[in-house]
Formats: C-alpha cells, structure tokens, sequence
C-alpha cells in the first residue's frame, strides 16, 4: 500500500503551473494540464467537485491555500489523508518562510521553494517537515562558502523538533490556553451543537534540552491516580491531541503530559469537549419584512457569563437582504455598521460585561420590485468576541514542572481566554413576511 | 509542464556565456536563470554540459540548482550524463553528510540506465554510512533502484542490507526502511521481500513511539499488513497502538484506527471490542476539526467505519449536523452520515434540521436533503408520517425543484408503505404543472396509475399528461404508458378510449424501441388475455427497502484494509482506479465479483 505521490505542483487559479517537482517520474508533467479542466467540468454538473478525484488511471489530490491550487497528482492507491496533510504542511511551511504564500512570493523564491520541497518529500514520501528544523539548515542567505551546513541532529533524532545548544539568558515559558466555542443554534434558540475546542499554546524559551511536566486538573488522571483535586473542579476532555513532543505512551498509562518542548511557538496539545452550559454571548433577532418596502430588525444580546467577567471586541454580525438600502440604527451600546459588500450589518460592543443585556434596532428599504426567482439566502448571524481570564471548561494549570541537567530555574506564566470559533445563530423566519405578500 | 521551444537565441547564447564565465558569481547567476526558465516551462535542455560543468563546486546552493536541473533533463540527454557521474560518485565520498545524503537521493532520481551502473558501490556505502540522515536518505534510494531494476537490486544485496535496517538504531532509519520495503513488497512478483513478523512487528512498535509523524504512519501501515495468530496477541497489539489516537496528525489517527479496524476482526472478547470501539469515536469526531479536504477524507472513511460497526458515534449524529461555511463537498458528505445515524431517537432533531437545509441556496444540497428526509422515512417505520408531513410542509412553500425532489420521494415512502398516505394524493397533484423534471413527472404519473382507484379525476390527470406525450422524455413515456394502462384495468369505463389512443400513438409514432415494444406488449396482453394483464401489470411490487450500505460485504473488507487511502476516499476496490490496469478483463471482472 504505498502511499507516494508522483508529482507536486503550485498552480493559479486559472490552472498555470507557477512551480512543480516531479518525484517518480511515473506520471507525464503534462497530466497537470487536465487538472483545471476537469474541476470545472465537475462544477459544472452542479456536484460539488470534491478535493479528490480520478481520471484515465490519474489520481488528482489538491487543496486551496489564498489564490492558489496546491495538487498532487498518484498512479496509486496513496493515503489519501497524507497527501492532503501534507499539502497543507506545505503551505504552512512556505507561509513560515515568506510571510505570505502567493503567487508573487513563489516567483521571487522558486529557488527555495525547490530546496525545500526536495528535503520535504523523497520519492513521494514525506520527510522533514518541521519548519523550524528545516529553517535550520535551509536558509534564505547566500551560503557563506567557508561555512558548511550540516543537517541538524535533529533531522534524525528521536527529538526531530528541537536542535541541541539552544541558550537563553532569561528562561521563560509563556502557556496561553485559548478556548473556542463553536456553537450552532437553530431559529427557535435551540442549541444544536455546542462544543469547546480548546488549545494550550507555548511560547518556549528555554536553554538546553529541557523535560517538562504539565499538570492539569484533568478528571481521568485524578481518578487513575485515585487523588481526589484538593481544590476545585476537574474536567473531563472528550478527546486530546497532542503535539507529536508529547510522550503518547507515557500519557496513556498514567495520565501524565511529559515532553521535551521545540523552542518557539507551538501548540503543546488540543482538546474538545461537549458542553452543556449556557451560550455565552446570546443574540436573539425579531424580523419584520414588508416586503416591497422596508425591513426592520430588533437584535437582543445578552452575556451570559458571571458578571465579574467581560467580553471584549464583541461583533455581532446580521445578515440582511443583498438589496437593502438606507439604513438606519438605534442602539443602547457600541456602534453598528452596514456592510454592504457582505449583506450585513456589524454591532460593535467594545465591551460587554457578562450579565448585561443590550438592544440594537436597525431599519432598512427595500426596492419595490424583487425578482422572485433569487432564493433567498439565509445565512446565519455569527458573533465574535474574547473573554480574557476565563475558560468555559474550568480547564486549569496546576503545575508546569521544567527540569534540565544544567539546573536552571525557569519562569512559567500561563494566561486563559475564551473567544469565539464557528459561532452561528440560525436568523428566524420574518414575522409579517406572509401577510404583507403582494397579491 | 509545458514545453515550449526555446527560441529566443540571443538569451541562450548569453547564458551560454555566463555559465562558462571565469567569476563564480556569474555563473551561479546564470545557474539560477536557467533554472527560472525551466520553471516557467522553456526548454533549456540544450545547455546541458554546460550547466553540468558547474556542478563540481563547495557551493551547497549551486550544487542543489544543478542536481535539480540534471533531474529535469537528464532523461533528454541520458548520453551526456555520464559527464556528472564522476561529481556524483566524489560526493557521496564527503565529508559533509549533507552532500553525501544529497548526492545519493539524486543520484536516485536520474531515471537513465547508464546512472545506475555507477549507483551501486555509492549506495552500498551510504547504507552503512555513519550518519543516520545518509543512511535513511539511501533507504528511500533501494526503493528508486528497485522501481528501475529488481534484478540489480536483488544482485547487489541492497534488499538484505534494506532488512537489516529496519533493526536500525534510528527510528527515522526504521521509518524509511519499512516504506521501501513496503513498496518494494507490492511490486515485487514473489512477495518475500516484507512479511511482517512477529520480530518485525515488534520492531516497528517499538520505533513506533520515537519516529516522526509521517514515519508513524509508515510504520502503522505496514502493521495493517500483520495477521495476528490469536485474539489474545491482537488485543495487545491493540494497546500498543491505541495511544496514536491521541496524535494531532490526523493520518496518524486514521492510521491507527484502521490497523484496530483489522484487529478487531481477530478479537473475540466482547468487552475489550466494546471499550475499544468507545475509544475510537472521539478522534473520529476530532478530525471534523481539521481542514475541509482532510474532513472529506474522514467523513468518507467514517462512512464505512460505520458501515461496518454502526455501533458507532451513536449519540454524536450533532456533529455532523452541517455549518453554513462547509464547502458543498463536505455537507454532501454530512448528510449521508446523518442519514446512517438516524434513529427513532434522534428523528425529530434531524427532521429539524434537514428541513433548514430545504430552505438554503444551494440547489443540489437542497435536493439531497429533501431526498434525505424520504429515506429517512423509508429507515423508520415509526417516523414515516412526520418526514411525510415535512414534506408536505416543504411542498407547500412551492418553490420548484424542492417539490419535484419531495414528489420523487414520496414515490418511493409510497412503495415502502403502500395504502398509508393515500390522503396526500390531492396535495400532490395540484402541484402537477410546476413539474418539468423527467423523474419528478414520472413519479407523479406513478403515484397516479397506482391508486387510480381512489383518484376521482385519474383519467383527466393522465389525459392532461397524455398531450405532450410525444415530446416527452422517453422515462415519462414509459410511465404514462403503464399508467394510463393500469387505469384502464382498474376503471374499464372511464378510460377505454384513452388506453386506445395511447398504444396507437406509441407504436405507430414512437420510434424509440423501449416504449413502442412495451406498448406491443400491453397491447397483445390486453386484447388476448385481460385477466393476464392484470396478473401482470397489478402484481404486488416487493417492498423497497434503504439501502443506506452501499458497499457489499465483501468489498467492505477490502476497503477497511485501505483505510484512510484513496479506494476509502472512492469507496472502490484500489484495482477499480489503478492505472490501466483498471481496463483489463482480469480487473473488471474481479471487480465486478465484488460488486
């Protein structure tokens, strides 16, 4: 079942190859000309054309990344999963080297691009793709000749995510445990999904080789270890990713989150869980459409968080008619915006302290005739917003244990905040829509 | 790429120029153009020994530019190749490892016969080399060597010395020993050249927990391959395995589940399959969180999973439940699980929710999910009469190609649950002039001939239908053909002279074979033997039943061994798609064995 994939190309979206690597040689190069045309002629038969397909013994694998196409094309039967992922990696990586991925930054760095994707993958499979490691020996200056690169350690090593001699004058770790809640309600304010995707985030500043130990008020382990939490409540995660750092093995016996960290910014494990508390930020719409004339809304929020808490940066974003027009608002906090290229009005709350209740209403006109054939799109209102200091979870550090041969002390500050992910409430039906219906 | 003929002489010959330049600036420059041009897709091919020249140099990134442009070119020159040869063999004699890995892995890539005489003794080194980065770049390089020619490959030991390393003290040495041991195993014709063990399974778990993500998956494909002699050694190779599951990289998750996926098939104790099956469903659900095209993926491979164990993700149908933002591609995807989870418990909440989807912009999502609440009714005997009701709901907002998908299925809750809903007939037929579609038409027409009986104005509905008989599609004309004959069995009175009209009409003005054959038939039926006809044409229809498990039994199996690959992505026997062997006999009809 071998996974490789034949060939790599960048292409624009009019299907120009900006840059390829051809890896086995297996495939004509000019396979990539049926690429666009067959995407749009999958379009055209009104299915969606799916990020895979394949045509005349040709698997075609790619994904959007800005105004490009990364593809990979197989003869295989390839691991469909790797493909994409690493398609993806590459984009990240290539991100992390010219800030921005597009066609100009392609352009002005195909040299690299082809250094990298040479170390990336060999004979189709994926190799080293740790960006860091990678910036290590593949750099984007001139090669002093006296200096010779040598592949770090690290490529090799068991700990292929960090290099040795690593020195800082000032130790320090910075832990950001960030939530996300992805929420979907439905026109009549039932909830119908409501989940955390939360995210502990590192900033490792650390000499050496370091071994860390986090602790956290994770229910399973109390239980495994039958130590009941001296303080608080523990928490139960439905399931937890770890950074490929984490010592999986280790975790799965007892519980314990024991790493060597990569120096820099990663993100150390990700968890998700099904909530059952109250929706946060909670917005309720009351539509009046008269058709043919005018449209009015009445938007209620409310924070539903302990008071001691605030949001801050809130948005709430309200689909109205692409047609609309003449807008006016009348709000009791923040200022509200009509965006016309996006079909919505946007409720700016710098800051909302939990407990509080607020009302906007927004007014618009609407032409006189309208075309009946366009369906109308309903999407849904979607709210942004951060609330420092506070995870819905209850997820808490207790410890970060740091231990290096050479016996430094080292800081670990952790931060928690909440923000919103897919946050999406269904827009309800207009309330007068049918009585006002023209004859 | 695109070849175009490189014409613009006077750029050439300044290339020319450069590339032989005495100052080393200028013709690593000119290295660099041609590259450029290369990419942009111009044939400089002609400029070989003189780009090739410039490949002897401690220069690391004018060494990388001249292998990369030997890679594109040396098939069209394989002649001149012989003139690096020389730089080749002296490279992966460095002293920097990088040059020597370098050099190997390029060396591997020149697919030109004339290059692999000289490959062997460098590789025999680099497989012993000291340094691990070269001995695992060399690994990958048997299975290019053995891609062009097993018999040299085999000759020179590389195999042997490619076993061996899989007991390497490098877990990233394991890693690419066991990928090119694997490819190696499938195209080799004796099939002795990687059979997991019990010894080597040992060895891949234990470089399991130490080898980078991609190695991981390497590793956990080949230990799909192993069969384990007893449910007591698969469950603990189902421990060992199990921590992968809590990996962030999404092909290490899939990976892992489908090596539990085969396990299982050995596992007879009942608790450990239950605790077992429980542990999958997070990460599952997990790898909706990951990037559209890797939840296409994962939404089809969850499809089978389920399709296998529909024990699982029992009370998780919300997370498939589709965001406004997916992409067409993974709310398709959604919906058909959805369907599969549905159960009399969580109906309502479907019910629900499709209806919403009824209502979006996206036409074809709009169809499928009112074609989805009907097989919803068709799966649930106790549910039938809310998704009818839904649909009548969603009938009635007129809007027209969600009525003609609600009749569509309608016709078939009808076949399912014959003599139910008989009361929503008036209903559907005030819709019968917004129906343009042929499948939609016919269903309607079907309903019509079905319950003739209990349709007052049957023979003025078909008659209506009857006046654009001629243009019609020919699936309609079958239809209508059937109908207006079952009306005329079931009320002789009222339709003699329509029945008539239509047989005459079919078999003197049609010319498609399929509808003025049947219209012969009907007729010689009718006019012969009446009570015949009916035997026939009234005969008790077998029930229908959803068929949400499209995939067969046997193929199923096939398919759970590909896991995470592109025939679980397909839902297709690898054979089905796999280059041109897809075309021979011997494959379709294997295929067709496991349809």
């Amino acid at each position: 079942m071998a996974s490789a994939v034949s060939a790599i190309f960048i292409l624009d979206l009019k299907g120009k190859v900006l840059i390829s690597r051809n890896y086995r040689g297996d495939i004509p190069m000019s396979a990539v000309e049926k690429f666009l045309p067959l995407v749009l002629e999958a379009e055209e038969e009104s299915q969606a054309p799916a990020p895979c397909f394949t045509d005349d013994g040709i698997n075609y694998l790619y994904i959007r990344h800005n105004n490009l196409f990364l593809l990979a094309i197989t003869r295989k039967n390839s691991n469909a999963t790797t493909v994409m992922l690493f398609l993806h990696t590459i984009a990240e990586v290539l991100t992390e080297y010219f800030k921005e991925l597009e066609e100009e930054s392609i352009r002005d760095n195909f040299v690299i691009i082809y250094e990298l994707l040479d170390e990336m993958m060999d004979f189709g499979y994926p190799q080293t793709t740790e960006s860091k490691i990678l910036q290590e020996y593949i750099t984007q200056d001139a090669y002093k000749l006296e200096v010779q690169v040598r592949p770090p350690m690290a490529v090799t090593n068991a700990v292929s995510w960090r290099s040795e001699g690593i020195r800082y004058r000032k130790n320090e770790v910075f832990l950001d445990v960030v939530e996300s809640v992805n929420l979907l309600v439905n026109a009549n304010g039932n909830v119908l999904r409501s989940e955390i995707l939360g995210a502990i985030k590192m900033k490792v500043f650390l000499s050496g080789m370091p071994e860390l130990r986090l602790g956290l008020n994770d229910k399973v382990m109390f239980e495994s270890t039958g130590r009941a939490p001296t303080k608080g409540k523990s928490i139960e995660m439905e399931d937890v990713k770890f950074h490929q750092c984490v010592r999986l093995s280790k975790f799965e016996n007892d519980r314990t989150i024991s790493f060597i960290p990569p120096d820099g910014e990663f993100d150390l494990m990700t968890y998700r869980l099904n909530t059952q508390v109250k929706p946060l930020i909670w917005v309720e719409a009351l539509v009046e459409n008269y058709t043919g004339s005018r449209v009015e809304y009445l938007i209620r929020a409310k924070a539903q968080f302990k008071r001691r808490s605030s949001a801050n940066n809130v948005e709430i974003h309200i689909p109205v008619p692409e047609d609309a027009d003449t807008p006016k608002f009348r709000s009791g906090i923040g200022s509200v915006q009509y965006v016309p290229e996006k079909a919505c009005v946007i409720w700016k709350i710098k800051q909302f302290q939990g407990g509080k209740e607020f009302s906007m209403r927004a007014h618009f006109g609407l032409p006189s005739v309208k075309n009946l054939e366009d369906a109308d799109k309903r999407p849904p209102m979607s709210i942004k917003f951060e609330i420092p200091y506070f995870t819905t979870s209850g997820i808490q550090v207790r410890y970060l244990k740091i231990q290096e041969r050479s016996g430094y002390a080292a800081l670990p500050w952790v931060r928690y905040i909440t923000q919103n992910g897919d946050y999406q409430m269904r827009m309800p039906d207009s309330i007068k829509a049918s009585k006002m219906a023209p004859i | 790429m695109i070849i175009n003929t490189y014409n613009k002489t006077g750029e050439n010959a300044e290339l020319l120029a450069d590339l032989n330049s005495e100052y080393r600036d200028r013709r690593k420059d000119a290295v660099k153009r041609v590259i450029a041009n290369m990419t942009v897709g111009k044939d400089v091919s002609s400029l070989f020994p003189h780009v090739v020249k410039n490949m002897q140099t401690e220069d690391l990134e004018m060494k990388k530019l001249v292998y990369l442009y030997l890679m594109n070119y040396a098939k069209s020159n394989p002649d001149l190749v012989i003139l690096a040869v020389n730089t080749f063999v002296k490279d992966t004699d460095h002293v920097n490892p990088l040059i020597r890995a370098l050099a190997i892995r390029t060396m591997g890539c020149i697919r030109v016969d004339k290059i692999l005489d000289h490959l062997c003794e460098p590789l025999r080194k680099c497989l012993e080399d000291d340094d691990p980065y070269v001995r695992k770049t060399a690994a990958i390089c048997v299975a290019k060597l053995w891609d062009l020619d097993q018999e040299r490959a085999l000759e020179n030991g590389f195999v042997t010395i490619l076993q061996g390393l899989v007991s390497d003290s490098n877990p990233m040495v394991v890693a690419n020993a066991v990928t090119a041991l694997a490819e190696m195993q499938e195209s080799s014709e004796t099939k002795d050249i990687f059979v997991v063990n019990v010894a080597i399974m040992n060895k891949m778990l234990a470089a399991l927990n130490e080898c980078t993500e991609w190695g991981q998956i390497a590793i956990l494909t080949s230990l799909a391959e192993y069969r384990p002699l007893d449910s007591k050694e698969a469950e603990s190779i189902c421990e060992r395995v199990m921590p992968r599951l809590q990996h962030a990289n999404g092909s290490v998750v899939l990976s892992a589940i489908k090596v539990l996926m085969i396990l299982l098939r050995y596992i007879n104790n009942d608790e450990f399959v239950k605790g077992l099956i429980r542990k999958m469903s997070p990460p599952l659900v997990t790898l909706l969180s990951s990037a559209p095209e890797v939840q296409y993926v994962s939404l089809r491979n969850i499809n089978l999973i389920l399709q296998k164990r529909p024990d699982i993700l029992q009370n998780d149908v919300r997370v498939f439940f589709c965001k406004y933002n997916d992409p067409p591609y993974v709310k398709r995807e959604k919906l058909e699980i959805i369907i599969k989870l549905c159960n009399d418990k969580n109906i309502e909440q479907i019910l629900s929710e499709l209806k919403e989807y009824a209502s979006e912009v996206d036409v074809d999502f709009v169809r499928k999910a009112v074609r989805a609440i009907g097989r919803c009714a068709i799966k649930i005997d106790e549910a039938s009469e809310r998704c009818v009701n839904v649909l009548l709901d969603l009938i009635n907002t007129k809007v027209n190609y969600v009525v003609q998908e609600a009749i569509i299925v309608i016709k078939d809750i009808f076949r399912k649950y014959p003599k139910r809903y008989e009361a929503i007939i008036p209903t559907l037929c005030q819709n019968l002039d917004s129906l343009d579609e042929p499948e939609a038409k016919g269903s309607l027409i079907w309903i019509i001939g079905e319950y003739a009986e209990r349709i007052d104005n049957a023979d003025e509905l078909i008659e209506n239908f009857l006046e654009t008989f001629l243009e019609e599609n020919s699936r309609v004309q079958l239809q209508l053909l059937t109908a207006t004959v079952k009306l005329f069995l079931k009320k002789p009175s009222q339709s003699e002279e329509i029945v008539h009209r239509v047989l005459q009409t079919a078999t003197e003005e049609i010319d498609n074979p399929d509808t003025r054959d049947r219209a012969f038939v009907y007729w010689r039926l009718l006019s012969t033997n009446p009570q015949a006809a009916k035997a026939v044409v009234l005969s008790e229809k077998p029930p229908i039943s959803v068929e949400t498990n499209t995939v067969s039994p046997a193929l199923m199996d096939e398919l759970i061994n590909n896991i995470s690959t592109l025939a679980s992505v397909y839902h297709k026997p690898p054979t089905a798609f796999m280059g041109n062997k897809a075309y021979s006999a011997d494959a379709v009809k294997k295929a067709a064995a496991a349809e």
